[in-house]
């Protein structure tokens, strides 16, 4: 099943619908890694608040895919995960270090919006 | 000379016919018991009256209850069936056991009416031996399984009531309080077994997703100890809370639990820790962007 990304300001949403497949979830990365240099994107959402399992291999790749949006440049907050599936994954040792994570859609995007007015302050402050 | 002949007779045959002479004897003994109804049933409360058992209810009501008991038993015996006695045993001790009645008193009043029916057997066939010997070959496997279908029921219901109970405490014991928009605090009192750690932390994920929590102050003031396992588990439900988006900062670690803590090398390294509960509220406070002003100070400059 494909995932919908959807380009909004700076920003690349990614929804999952529904459970997704070992090769829907490398297409996903994939594709998340290409367009946020196509579209200059700030930052990149995956919201997995459908998901309620996530095992090695999804936890992994999310890992991954915000490790290579960070090489492009980019932010990458991953939200709404089930509070049960995020036991589960501590459990199991996959702690998405390194990764930012947030509630919902809603707090990621104050956290990217947050991010970015800080930056501009920082860049305004190196020109003057 | 004499031939003997034996004739044989198999022994499925032999069984079977002890079943239907079993089955007929009780008959004859549930047709003797609903014959003497009345007269058992008052001999069953006044010897229950006599031994001083449920003394919690009123003469009435044993009366009234030694009936139900009594039906229910003959209807067991006739049928031969205890799922109807099993339901009315659990009923019967969901109404008893609020009102203090003992598991030694339920126990009691049943074996009385197997005295007081095996009593009115030896009555009725004091003359013949041999009946009153077969009778009660059919009347004791099944008056024994009667005792015991009531006991366990009773028991049952205990039990029950026991489990929820603990599950009330246990749910109690572990209070999610939001003191601040979108901050939580946790305080715990208590030893922490591998079962409260585990509902905890449900509760805590679960609050932090419907408060919107940032920020969340664990407080184990009131742990006197943790071992390994629960400390990890600790560890875990911080990094749990961390994917949810939210921020967990421990508080009242006692110099004893932080030796052990050390000691046994669990990585704190992921912990947020601070000295203790109003610290760490402050803390929350900070990285929440409050700032708190007290207004007397600040009076008498404006």
């Amino acid at each position: 099943m494909e995932v919908p990304i959807l380009k909004q300001q700076h920003y690349l949403i990614a929804t999952v619908q529904a459970a997704l497949t070992d090769a829907d979830l490398t297409h996903l990365r994939d594709a998340l890694v290409e367009r946020v240099g196509r579209f200059r994107s700030h930052a990149v959402i995956v919201d997995v608040t459908a998901l309620d399992v996530m095992d090695s291999f999804a936890s992994r790749t999310l890992r991954d895919l915000a490790y290579m949006i960070r090489l492009r440049g980019a932010e990458t907050v991953i939200v709404g995960i089930q509070p049960e599936v995020a036991f589960a994954m501590v459990q199991l040792g996959l702690n998405l270090e390194g990764v930012a994570t947030a509630l919902d859609l809603e707090e990621g995007l104050a956290f990217l919006n947050h991010k970015g007015k800080s930056r501009e302050a920082g860049s305004n402050l190196s020109r003057n | 000379m004499v031939v003997v002949v034996k004739t044989k007779v198999s022994p499925r045959f032999k069984s079977q016919q002890a079943t239907e002479f079993t089955a007929a004897l009780l008959r004859e003994l549930v047709a003797h018991l609903r014959q003497n109804r009345t007269q058992l049933r008052q001999e069953w409360a006044r010897r229950i009256q006599e031994a001083q058992l449920l003394t919690a209810m009123s003469e009435d009501e044993i009366f009234a209850e030694a009936t139900s008991v009594y039906d229910n038993y003959v209807e067991a015996l006739e049928t031969g069936t205890f799922e109807a006695l099993q339901a009315y045993a659990r009923n019967l001790s969901e109404r008893v056991i609020p009102r203090g009645v003992e598991t030694d008193e339920v126990i009691g009043i049943v074996l009385l009416l197997r005295d007081v029916l095996a009593r009115s057997l030896f009555a009725k066939y004091q003359d013949d031996f041999d009946k009153l010997n077969s009778i009660l070959d059919a009347y004791e496997p099944a008056a024994n399984r009667i005792a015991n279908t009531v006991a366990v029921g009773f028991v049952q219901e205990r039990e029950r009531i026991i489990r929820e109970q603990q599950e009330a405490i246990r749910e109690l014991s572990t209070p999610v309080l939001q003191v601040r928009e979108r901050l939580l605090i946790l305080p715990i009192i208590g030893a922490i077994d591998p079962q409260r750690a585990r509902q905890l932390t449900e509760q805590l994920l679960r609050a932090i997703r419907t408060n919107r929590a940032k920020v969340v102050v664990i407080d184990i003031t009131g742990v006197a100890a943790l071992n390994s396992v629960v400390a990890s588990h600790l560890v875990q439900t911080v990094e749990a809370s961390r994917l949810l988006g939210a921020m967990v900062i421990v508080t009242g670690l006692s110099p004893e639990i932080a030796q052990t803590l050390v000691t046994i090398g669990v990585d704190l390294g992921k912990m947020h820790t601070v000295g203790d509960l109003q610290g760490g509220i402050e803390e929350a406070e900070r990285l929440l962007g409050y700032k708190v002003i007290s207004i007397v100070e600040e009076a008498p400059q404006a």
